[in-house]
């Protein structure tokens, strides 16, 4: 917190503080559908703040992230739906699991040196033969699901996770701003400059005796637990778990759109992009449904046409770009 | 007769597995020349597919004849696209031409939901069901045409690269990019040509794989991946791995959807993606480099 306080310029703390009070204040103006929409902003925020510890940081191309996603919802979900346990706990569990599976991948990865484009190749397979494999797991609900039961009586009980939109919208605020704090405090840590000397130049990292196969460790498995715990948050949110939805392709590649349209390796690039894009997805959805066209991939479309336009002229994201037209640019550390 | 049961899974799976392997065959080609890696390629066979469906329908043209303005188009579209926006991104990182490719993909894919919807469409050839009997075998007509063509197609690839000035130009870029400029080559143009015979082996290889299995928006991603792991068990940049990898990963995925389920076929390929990548990372045919 102290951390990411100190790197802001004067303007910036001002913008910071006061749009964290607008967030907060916001279910006092905004009606239902806003709330939402804000609600997925929050949470594209803080997984793509974690898949950019990973990426932007440490340089490492995961395209599997849906399966600590789904890791994390099923985990959590089972535990709840069979023994009780509520999400409080549960989400110590989906860390666990989540995390281990990211030490399997890193530890495979890294020890045996598949690099570049052949690891994010490895992550999507890892990704691909959970997601079968769930779809033949019996006790998980295999393909046809697994549902979270509403039941009026539990409504109240925010501890488990069971509540109304303004439970939830508070929930993934806290997480995105966690996730930025997090990321802040890791920037300027002695592990966050080991990842930007391995990103940079990993032979030279290794020559100044930075143990590169640990840096790269931790950053999948911080990378894992955090995405870990947004799955627990997406299973709670939405009630029902396919394998077919969670562990897809599809959903690896949303959750990176933020992080690189807002900019890969920057503390708020996860969050302006996430409020950047998920808006006009949203927004195109209401508008084709307005209009009456049934075009299901219209939001998908925009968000590949983006992608192109972002990493074709402007790679380094918005964010850098927009915080120097504000005057809040990070100061270098 | 159990045996004669398993002799016929591992024939189809061979025959299937030839299309795959023309399929990974471009993302081989153009992967060991400009060194970018396609993310988009099966997208590109879902739209071939898609387009032997159409020229199917509305005039009647065999998916076997209606390949080659396919591949011809593909042609011209993979020159395009290498010309007007893939070539800025070599020497770019590796990550960001991935990132590129991954939004071509994405747009491809959800353009065909939106154009065509999510069902699947077939192509209904009057000899779909045909098959010839050899002794205890009953082979697919449909499979048997495909495999051939494909097969021809994979064989004139390989004439063209060893034979022609052109083939031996572009080989020349892949083996020793800076010495290929220097002897005067132009390497953007020749990449774009390789980013365009690349396209046209996806091209072909759709057309064909449209009598084998029905259109649908969501085999694009399918596809890639398993051009993929065709490729990279295989061994990136060999011909001749792609073709084997193919047949290798058909037979794998008949046996397995025959043995124990259809929808785990693919669990089997992915596991075996995992351990060629770990334990040998240039495949089973390539060089290490």
């Amino acid at each position: 917190m102290i951390a990411l306080w100190r790197g802001i310029p004067g303007r910036g703390r001002l913008l910071l503080a006061g749009l964290v009070v607008a967030l907060i204040a916001a279910p006092l103006a905004a009606d239902r559908y806003l709330l939402s929409v804000l609600t997925l902003i929050f949470y594209f925020a803080y997984v793509g703040q974690a898949w950019n510890l990973m990426m932007g940081y440490a340089g490492q191309l995961s395209l599997g992230h849906a399966l600590y996603v789904g890791l994390g919802a099923y985990v959590a979900a089972l535990l709840w739906l069979y023994f009780g346990i509520g999400p409080w706990l549960g989400v110590f569990a989906a860390i666990l699991v989540a995390a281990a599976f990211g030490a399997a991948i890193g530890w495979l990865g890294f020890r045996f040196g598949v690099e570049g484009v052949y690891f994010a190749l490895l992550t999507i397979a890892f990704a691909e033969f959970t997601r079968i494999a769930f779809d033949h797991l019996g006790f998980a609900g295999a393909s046809a699901g697994l549902f979270l039961p509403y039941e009026e009586r539990r409504l109240g009980e925010w501890w488990n996770l069971r509540g109304g939109q303004l439970l939830f919208y508070y929930t993934a605020l806290l997480l995105a701003a966690g996730g930025v704090m997090l990321a802040a405090r890791l920037a300027r840590s002695r592990l966050g400059y080991h990842w930007l000397a391995v990103r940079e130049d990993e032979t030279a990292a290794r020559a100044l005796g930075i143990d590169a196969f640990r840096a790269k460790m931790s950053a999948v498995l911080i990378s894992s637990a955090m995405t870990a715990v947004g799955g627990v948050f997406y299973a709670f949110y939405y009630n029902n778990l396919f394998p077919a939805q969670i562990f897809d392709i599809g959903r690896s590649i949303e959750l990176i759109l933020a992080p690189i349209v807002g900019g890969l390796g920057t503390v708020f690039g996860p969050v302006v992009g996430a409020f950047i894009l998920t808006p006009l997805g949203e927004g195109l959805i209401a508008a084709t449904e307005t209009l009456g066209i049934n075009a299901p991939g219209v939001k998908a479309v925009f968000y590949g046409l983006t992608l192109m336009a972002i990493i074709s002229f402007r790679p380094s994201g918005v964010w850098p770009w927009l915080a120097r037209i504000l005057g809040v640019a990070e100061r270098k550390p | 007769m159990m045996w004669s049961i398993y002799l016929n899974v591992v024939v189809q799976g061979v025959l299937t597995g030839l299309v795959y392997g023309l399929m990974a065959l471009g993302l081989s080609v153009i992967f060991g020349v400009v060194r970018v890696v396609n993310f988009a390629h099966g997208e590109f066979a879902v739209v071939a597919m898609y387009a032997a469906f159409v020229l199917f329908n509305a005039l009647r043209l065999d998916p076997l004849i209606a390949m080659l303005p396919i591949a011809a188009a593909f042609f011209a579209l993979g020159f395009a696209l290498q010309t007007l926006v893939i070539n800025p991104f070599v020497g770019r990182p590796e990550h960001d031409q991935f990132i590129l490719l991954v939004g071509i993909a994405i747009v491809i894919v959800n353009g065909m939901l939106m154009v065509f919807g999510p069902n699947a469409k077939a192509v209904n050839l009057p000899y779909a069901f045909d098959s010839y009997l050899i002794g205890a075998l009953i082979i697919d007509k449909v499979r048997v045409y495909s495999a051939v063509t494909a097969l021809a197609i994979a064989a004139a690839l390989f004439a063209f690269f060893r034979y022609t000035r052109t083939g031996t130009a572009i080989r020349a870029c892949a083996d020793n990019l800076a010495g290929a400029a220097v002897v005067g080559l132009n390497v953007k143009r020749l990449y774009a040509l390789t980013f365009g015979v690349g396209l046209a082996c996806v091209g072909a290889a759709g057309a064909l794989m449209v009598t084998i299995a029905d259109a649908a928006p969501s085999l694009g991603p399918a596809y890639t991946l398993l051009a993929f792991i065709i490729v990279i068990v295989g061994g990136l940049g060999s011909m001749a791995g792609a073709l084997v990898g193919g047949i290798l990963i058909g037979v794998s995925e008949a046996l397995a959807g025959f043995i124990i389920e259809p929808s785990m076929k693919s669990m089997f390929s992915f596991a075996l993606l995992i351990a060629v990548l770990v334990l040998r990372p240039q495949g089973l045919m390539g060089r290490r480099a």
